[in-house]
């Protein structure tokens, strides 16, 4: 009996370590799980962050610029049509060849004019405008280099290797010399936070995107929170329970969980084919989104609603009031913190949403910023995806950038629900 | 006046109705002896004479700029001489398109038909007396409704419940639109998906293996391809699906656990905020990512160990919609094991078992609905998701079931199908639609069985 005995209690304690171990290790995958998901989080941003982080700052070209009136072919500084059509691009491929003597041949020329941006013309354009004694003067200026060059020029130095792609032996030689004479640098890249999209990447910036965004957001805001705000109303506390409102419950319920790209099918057979709503507008993004964002603004605003204590309706009731004076009065000023979160959560949502907007058109190549909601524009997340489709590479940091500034704004608007939320929330 | 103009016009009316009749019950009251004498508060009343005020007429703008286009159109075609009468709809929209061209001046009327430039100049024309048209109606609606609300004033009046019910109204009309939206999704893709399904038969789509949506535009083009068979786009979908939950359904679930069984509360409120990160970061992102990051850097580790790997491959897709699913999984989970009574778990551990051994026996088993729910509820995002597909999965419609090859999804085919200009008439675009009424068909019916087993398991231990 007491070998019997003995040999249980071995045997427990033999299954007892074992069982231990699976204990420690069924721990360990749920760790790991923790883990892994951190890491993702971790690997996403340093990703975005170190491929991105260059764009903010774009390589400029010292020249010494003559606004020589024989090459631009503008007498008069004050005629628009004579400095629309002055060969702008001229002077800068002047003061190229004045800075690079050297070089000759037709080839080699070609490839030298290629150091500046074709934007900078513009840029030389506008300052003779706002300051016409600059005719037949000459001055230092910064120019924005071409986009091939941006890119070698951040590249050299680091640990793979300068990135040389389309630039030539010649181009390095140049940039070489310019950073012998310190005619070369890097500086803050305004372009990108007030120009609208553009083919070259040294131009293209997200002001355009970032109008539309807003637009469309606005949109949505003014449709989806106050539709939002009345069916939660109608649904906590007016809904008689019958067929009709489970029906209402199930369809919201079924909505939020649709994926969006069907409500871009719906936009586009019902607003666009139906309605005759123009296309690529923030007005069409606007109803799309608002109603894909609906469900969720429905069902924090009923959470919210019913935070409420019946206590409060009670004693509203009690001192006369009618059932809607019970709601305007008392519920919905003490839900609304609530609401306002749900609503935050729900316009984050409508900022990172870009699938529906495809369908609706709002993909279009559009170099314009946008001024109001019928002008055809794009939003943040729609010019990240055609930038990401680009095949320049300098478009690829563009992108990273673009996504870094919408994750501020995301970041912002989730932290500004959080921290409502914390300071508004009452404790019943 | 513009509709905007008109809208502006209307607000002003009804602030000027509500203040009218507001002072209008307050004048009664005070020649009987203060407003206790009336039915209702002056506020009521003043918001009875806005309702009257705005209300009828802006009812009557949405309807008429509803139906004025068509009319207008019907009148100039009518007009038009027997010769150029259109024969089918799509030479009625192009006439209509060139009258509206030469109206707004981007098409020279030199060169065109004398009738169609007169029926343009009859477009302006008739545009321009259905603008006066409308103006002149709308606002004498609204002024008609303003004398309406001021002259009904009367202390006897039940504004109050007047008012209340049209509130009342709104509010359940604003409900309606959750089933608006629906019916609108339905209606939209089930009409164009019969179209489609009257040019290319049910049984080809549903069973042929052959996709390539190249319809020709004239009859004798070369490289059209018409065949719509999706069994490639439905594998493809599916095998992405598969390699996504693979991901997410174990990491999700393992988070949750641990985060509702072991983490302690401090680790708790750090991780699981963190974890989700991952789902308010949008798609567009992840799709960068997949194809920018992740799916080179599986094409390079392949090449190291002797594997060809697609750089579009549905492994690098799958991946990334799994992490971007995992606190999808991880959040419902969580919700549904805290949902376990404690009793279970004082039991089971006073019985001896360990602590895993509780989680796998008794509080796994007691959850099983409520997760299988959640990865319902995962599985039906997994299938919705485009951007992620559209950024890093390819476009050839392979049939084949290794990861590591390029497959197409049925979003990526209905995002490249209806992206760009259409016309609405070619079986090319109307795919789409089809696609599309097979997607929430599906997600539909995922989600409803998901919601119900979600809902059941909860009832159980109220």
């Amino acid at each position: 009996m007491t070998d019997l005995n003995q040999s249980r209690t071995e045997q427990i304690q033999r299954s007892l370590a074992k069982r231990y171990r699976a204990e420690k290790r069924f721990r360990l995958y749920g760790t790991m799980a923790i883990a892994f998901g951190l890491l993702c989080v971790v690997l996403l941003f340093s990703d975005i962050i170190s491929k991105g982080y260059r764009a903010f700052q774009q390589t400029y070209v010292q020249l010494e610029i003559t606004y020589d009136a024989n090459v631009l072919g503008v007498t008069d500084v004050g005629d628009s049509q004579q400095v629309a059509l002055g060969d702008f691009q001229g002077i800068v491929k002047k003061a190229l060849k004045a800075r690079f003597t050297e070089v000759a041949g037709r080839k080699a020329k070609r490839d030298l004019y290629g150091l500046i941006s074709n934007g900078a013309g513009y840029t030389l354009r506008d300052r003779l405008v706002a300051n016409p004694e600059l005719l037949n003067q000459t001055e230092t200026l910064w120019l924005v280099a071409d986009d091939d060059i941006d890119t070698y020029y951040k590249s050299i130095g680091s640990k793979a290797g300068a990135f040389i792609g389309r630039t030539s032996e010649g181009r390095q030689n140049w940039v070489a010399q310019l950073v012998e004479s310190g005619d070369i640098e890097l500086r803050f890249n305004r372009n990108f936070f007030t120009h609208g999209d553009s083919r070259e990447p040294e131009l293209a910036g997200i002001r355009g995107a970032a109008m539309g965004s807003l637009f469309t957001l606005v949109v949505t805001i003014m449709l989806s929170f106050p539709i939002g705000v009345a069916a939660a109303i109608y649904l906590e506390e007016f809904a008689p329970r019958n067929r009709w409102t489970d029906l209402i419950e199930v369809n919201i319920n079924n909505l939020a969980a649709v994926p969006s790209i069907i409500f871009g099918l719906l936009g586009l057979a019902i607003f666009i084919n139906f309605f005759h709503v123009p296309r690529s507008v923030p007005l069409v993004g606007g109803l799309v989104l608002t109603l894909m964002t609906l469900p969720t603004i429905i069902i924090s605003s009923r959470a919210a609603i019913k935070a409420v204590p019946p206590s409060i309706r009670d004693a509203a009731i009690g001192v006369g009031a009618s059932p809607m004076q019970v709601v305007l009065h008392h519920v919905l000023p003490l839900a609304m913190p609530g609401m306002l979160t749900g609503a935050i959560i729900g316009m984050a949502q409508a900022l990172g949403e870009t699938a529906p907007l495809l369908m609706i058109g709002m993909v279009a190549f559009i170099v314009d910023v946008p001024g109001g909601f019928t002008d055809p524009s794009t939003v943040l997340p729609v010019q990240i995806f055609l930038w990401a489709d680009s095949p320049e590479r300098a478009f690829v940091e563009k992108t990273s950038a673009a996504i870094m500034v919408l994750l501020t704004f995301l970041i912002v608007m989730n932290t500004l629900a959080v921290v409502l939320r914390k300071r508004l929330e009452r404790r019943w | 006046m513009q509709t905007a103009n008109i809208l502006i016009v209307l607000l002003t009316l009804s602030a000027v109705a509500y203040y009218m009749a507001r002072g209008r019950s307050v004048a009664m009251a005070q020649s009987l002896g203060g407003i206790r004498h009336l039915h209702s508060l002056p506020f009521f009343y003043g918001m009875r004479a806005a309702i009257w005020c705005s209300l009828p007429s802006i009812a009557l703008l949405f309807l008429w700029l509803m139906f004025d286009e068509p009319i207008i159109s019907a009148l100039l075609i009518g007009e038009l001489p027997e010769s150029l009468q259109p024969t089918s709809a799509a030479e009625h929209n192009l006439l209509l398109n060139s009258i509206e061209n030469i109206a707004s001046g981007a098409l020279s009327a030199e060169t065109v038909d004398p009738a169609l430039v007169a029926a343009a100049e009859s477009l302006t024309g008739l545009r321009e007396i259905g603008r006066s048209l409308l103006t002149a109606a709308v606002l004498s609606t609204a002024v008609l409704g303003m004398g309406w609300g001021w002259v009904k004033v009367s202390p006897k009046l039940r504004a109050r419940q007047q008012v209340e019910r049209v509130f009342r109204g709104i509010l359940l009309s604003c409900a309606c639109v959750a089933i608006f939206t629906t019916l609108g999704i339905l209606l939209s893709v089930l009409f164009e998906s019969l179209r489609f399904f009257q040019a290319v038969p049910l049984s080809e789509f549903l069973f042929s293996t052959e996709w390539s949506p190249q319809m020709a535009i004239r009859s004798d083009q070369v490289g059209s391809s018409g065949s719509f068979g999706a069994i490639p786009l439905f594998v493809g979908t599916l095998l992405i699906s598969f390699i996504a939950m693979f991901v997410a359904v174990p990491v999700g679930l393992m988070s949750a656990i641990y985060l509702a069984e072991y983490a302690t509360p401090r680790v708790r409120g750090l991780a699981k905020p963190a974890l989700e990160v991952l789902a308010g970061i949008p798609t567009v992102v992840y799709g960068f990512f997949a194809a920018l990051t992740v799916a080179p850097f599986l094409r390079q580790t392949g090449e190291s160990i002797g594997l060809e790997v697609s750089s579009e491959s549905a492994l690098a897709a799958g991946l990334v919609m799994g992490v971007m699913i995992i606190p999808f999984i991880s959040s419902l989970a969580d919700d549904v094991i805290n949902a376990v009574p404690q009793s279970l778990r004082d039991g089971s551990l006073g019985l001896g078992a360990t602590r895993s051994e509780t989680i796998k026996q008794v509080i796994f088993p007691a959850a099983l609905p409520g997760i299988v729910g959640g990865v319902l509820l995962a599985v039906s995002r997994a299938i919705g998701e485009t951007m992620i597909v559209v950024m890093a999965a390819g476009l050839a419609a392979n049939l084949t079931a290794n990861p590591l090859e390029t497959v197409t999804t049925v979003t990526v085919q209905i995002v490249t199908l209806l992206v760009g200009d259409q016309e609405f008439d070619s079986p090319k675009t109307l795919a789409a639609f089809a696609l599309g009424l097979m997607l929430f068909v599906v997600t539909l019916v995922l989600n409803f069985i998901a919601l119900n087993v979600v809902k059941k398991y909860r009832e159980q231990y109220d």
